[in-house]
Order: structure tokens, then sequence, then C-alpha cells
């Protein structure tokens, strides 16, 4: 009992990593109608410049935000120079967009060197509480409610303000929001810029989360970002979280039962979705 | 009388096939301009191409004196013009209200007297003001779509085809929205309904094989048989 509910406590921190990482995707597709396929390295940038502020300030809170700014930072010149251009062509946006997957992977091994980092837990969440006989590790918590709190915040934005408004409706009907007067290309701007930070804030909390961060780790987890906007359904902000808890729940209870499917399963989920409901569980 | 918007000579391509060749009307202030012509004549592009939506390679499109071709889709609209496409252009996740508020760029007195005009003349808008516009009735997603064209302080109205599908009870009372509207605003509407567009406009143009074949007064068109019969296919 004490493991599935360990098990089930993993699954959650590690599904709302992937829905810090998904949820950017998915709005970025569905109101931009972009394939983002560098996403995954704003996640490993928020890792490593996460990983270096926290060593440099020893302050976790900062690395934390730090970590966001660079996202926002690198979302914005992101959109304006490289996805700006390819607008309306998904053939060159996976071309430009998967090159500068590797190049933004590549630039990390120039500024922090070709091996993996070292991440420590911050003193205050190390160690864990024990429940009856259940041990729950304290960071992994703090994971869930980071994620929690932040899909609350980017909910309230979306349900509850004017420019959320504005998102949601350029989602369903972008030449619409353009003919009412809205300027769409900077709302583009902003939602690629706040889903790159929210990206990098998945990375930065995956750090001591993990262990040891690397250049490559933005790939694999933007595999699993993009089964979450699959089975979530294309620009659903709810059916990307609700699809990352399943997504890390799969992960973390095959990993354990049977490790060498751990990726396949979550891959046969997608591909029945596919089959069932090609538009998304969630999607209506 | 005052020209508001004036199209000159407009080619426009969709991909490669060159749509528009040769369009040309004007719209003049506290006027209704109905585009006329058979189905795939080039009327929807035609607002589209006003609207920056398929923007044309040539030609000129002025709006108070001001070119606004190669202007983007929001500066358009921000210089005072409304568009109600054909398909309404709803957001159909969105709840009658939610709608009604992506368009109303102020607060002020006068958006909230227009819109109870709008509750006045629709009551269905003010019953259904929480449901998703995706679930509404055809008549009812028309009157939000062209009520939320009406909420801004828009001088020119570009309206594609407002009875399209709908059951003729419905299509009198879109009707009368029009006419309340045009008293405040010049309308450009296109219409495949000859009753309704001869009751309604001042002036037509006929678009025929994407190009401006005739336009003039409707009264003389409602007299002119031969043109009728000849483009619009009435007998």
């Amino acid at each position: 009992m004490e493991q599935i509910l360990n098990l089930i406590i993993n699954g959650f921190a590690t599904g709302m990593l992937i829905f810090l990482l998904a949820a950017g995707l998915t709005l970025i597709f569905g109101l931009m109608d972009v394939l983002n396929f560098s996403h995954g390295a704003f996640f490993a940038w928020g890792a490593y410049v996460g990983v270096w502020f926290f060593s440099l300030s020893g302050s976790f809170l900062a690395s934390l935000i730090a970590a966001m700014i660079a996202g926002l930072l690198l979302g914005a010149l992101t959109e304006r120079f490289i996805i700006k251009p390819v607008y309306g062509n998904h053939t060159q946006q996976i071309l430009i967009t998967l090159g500068l997957m590797l190049v933004l992977s590549e630039m990390l091994k120039v500024f922090w060197g070709p091996n993996q980092l070292q991440a420590k837990t911050p003193d205050l969440l190390t160690g864990s509480w024990l429940l009856g006989d259940v041990i729950i590790i304290k960071y992994r918590v703090f994971i869930i409610f980071t994620g929690l709190l932040v899909f609350t915040i980017v909910q309230l934005i979306l349900k509850k303000t004017r420019i959320g408004l504005i998102v949601r409706a350029g989602v369903m009907n972008q030449e619409m929001v353009q003919s009412l007067g809205i300027n769409i290309k900077r709302i583009f701007l902003y939602v690629f810029m706040v889903g790159s930070a929210m990206a990098a804030l998945g990375g930065a909390l995956l750090g001591p989360y993990s262990g040891v961060i690397y250049a490559e780790m933005g790939m694999e987890f933007a595999i699993l970002a993009f089964i979450v906007v699959v089975i979530g359904g294309l620009g659903s902000f709810s059916g990307s979280m609700l699809a990352s808890i399943i997504v890390g729940l799969t992960g973390s209870f095959m990993a354990f039962f049977v490790p060498e499917l751990s990726l396949a399963a979550n891959m046969l989920i997608m591909l029945v979705v596919l089959m069932l409901k090609p538009e998304g569980l969630f999607q209506r | 009388m005052e020209n508001l918007l004036e199209v000159n000579n407009i080619h426009t391509y969709i991909g490669q096939y060159h749509i528009l060749q040769g369009v040309s009307f004007t719209a003049r202030k506290g006027e209704v301009t109905v585009l006329l012509g058979r189905n795939g004549a080039g009327k929807t592009t035609t607002l589209r191409s006003i609207m920056g939506l398929n923007p044309p390679r040539t030609g000129t499109i002025t709006f108070k004196g001001e070119n606004i071709q190669g202007m983007e889709t929001f500066q358009i609209a921000n210089r005072g013009i409304g568009y109600v496409p054909e398909n309404q252009g709803l957001f159909s996740g969105l709840t009658v209200e939610e709608n009604l508020k992506v368009a109303m760029k102020k607060q002020d007195d006068r958006t909230q007297k227009k819109l109870e005009t709008v509750l006045r003349l629709f009551p269905d808008l003010k019953k259904y003001w929480k449901k998703e516009s995706g679930h509404l009735s055809g008549g009812q997603k028309q009157m939000l779509s062209i009520a939320r064209s009406y909420l801004n302080d828009n001088e020119l109205l570009l309206i594609d085809e407002p009875s399209k599908g709908l059951a003729p009870i419905i299509v009198e009372k879109v009707m009368n929205f029009i006419d309340e509207m045009k008293e405040e605003t010049t309308i450009v509407l296109v219409e495949q309904n000859f009753f309704m567009a001869s009751s309604i406009g001042n002036r037509f143009s006929i678009i025929d094989d994407g190009k401006t074949v005739a336009s003039g007064s409707m009264k003389d068109l409602i007299g002119d048989e031969f043109m009728k019969r000849k483009y619009l296919g009435i007998a």
C-alpha cells in the first residue's frame, strides 16, 4: 500500500513537470498553429539556469525566477526571429524549430560544459515526512503544489481577464479576433513567452528532483509533452493538465512494475486516443 | 453624398487562383450598398479583401480617404470597419456574454446602451447569456454575430449573407435589426435574397466572375428585368 501511494505521488510530481512543458506547447499550437519542436530546449535551459543561479545566489526561489526570466527572454527572441517568418507553414516550422532545439541544446554545452551537472535540493525541501508507514518526499509534494499553483494562476488569467478571453477566442477563431480590431500577433508573442517561461520553470524544478541535468533532457521530456498534447487535445489547457497526470501516473507505475515498457505504455495510450478520439480526450 | 469606402479595380488571388479580377464599387455614407451576384462570383472574397483577410495584389481600397490596402486586419478594423462573416465567425466554446465581451473595446455608457438595444431587439441573447454560442440555433448565432459587430462605434459594417439558411421569421428579425443599424452606420451587404436586398439597399453592385459588371441605384435595378435575368437569374 505504501508503495502504491509513493508511486501515485511520484506519478503526480512527474505529471506536473510534464504539464509545465506541455501547457505552453498546447497553447502555442492551439492559438498560433505553430508546431514548436524547440520547446524542450526551453525546459533544459530552465534547468541549467536554475542550477547555475542556485549555486550563485543560494536562493532556490530566486533560481526559479531566474529560470522563468530566461524562458521569457528565449521565448521572445524565438518568436520574433525564428517563428514569425514561418507562420502558416508547418513544414518550415518543424525544420526550423528542430534545428533550434539542436542549437540551443549544444549551446548549453558551450556555456556549462558537455558533462552532466549535479543539482542540489534546497535544505528546506530536503528529506521526507513519515505518515504512518508511508514516506513522503518533501520535494515531490513541492513540485505537485507548484504545478497546481501555476495551473490555477494561468486558468484564472484565461477565465477572468480580458487577455485570457482573447487567448481563448483566438484558439477558436484567429481571423475573427483580428477582425474585431485585436492585434493577435502581439497576443502570440505573450503566449509564446509565457509558454516558454512555464517550460523553463518545469526544467528548473526537475533539477533537484532527478539530481542531475544534461543538455538532452529537454528532448526526452518533450516526447512526453507531445504525447500529453495529443491525449489532452490540441489547444486544451485543462486537457493538458489531466493528460499530464495520466502520463505521469502511467510512467510511474510502469517504471516500477514493467520498467522496459514505461514509455511504450504512454505511446500506446496516445495511439488508442488517436484511433478513438483523435481530437483528444478532453477536447470538446 | 460622401464616399466612405472606395474599392478601385482590386485583384485578389487565393493560392494560384485569380479570384477577383477587377472589382470596383463605392459605399456612400449613410447608405446600404448591396453586393449581388451568383454563388462563387467573388462577393465574399471582396469583403475579405476589404478586411485584409485576403489582401488584394493590385488595386486600391480607401476608407474615409485613407488607403487601407496593405494594412493588417486589426488595423483596418480599428479604423472603424466591422465585419460579419458568412459563417458568423463566433467563438463556439465561449458563452454569448463572452462573445460580446471580446468585441467590446470600451465599457462606456454608449457601449452599454448599445448592448441594451441589442438585448431588447434579440431577447434570445439575454435568455442564453451564459450558454456557449456553439449550442445556439442558426438564427440565434446570426443574431449574436450581427449584435457583436454593432457594439463598437463602427462607421462601416460589412455583412455577408445574413439571411443564409435562416427561417423566414428569423430573416425578418435580422432585417429589422439591419434596418435599425443603418440609421447610424453605413453598410455593405452581400445578399443572395433579392427581395431582402432590394427592400433594404440604396445602391447595388453586381459582381460576376470576379468583376464588377454593373453598379447603380437599387430603384433602377428593381425595374431592370434584363439585368436581373442576366446576372441574378431572376425571371
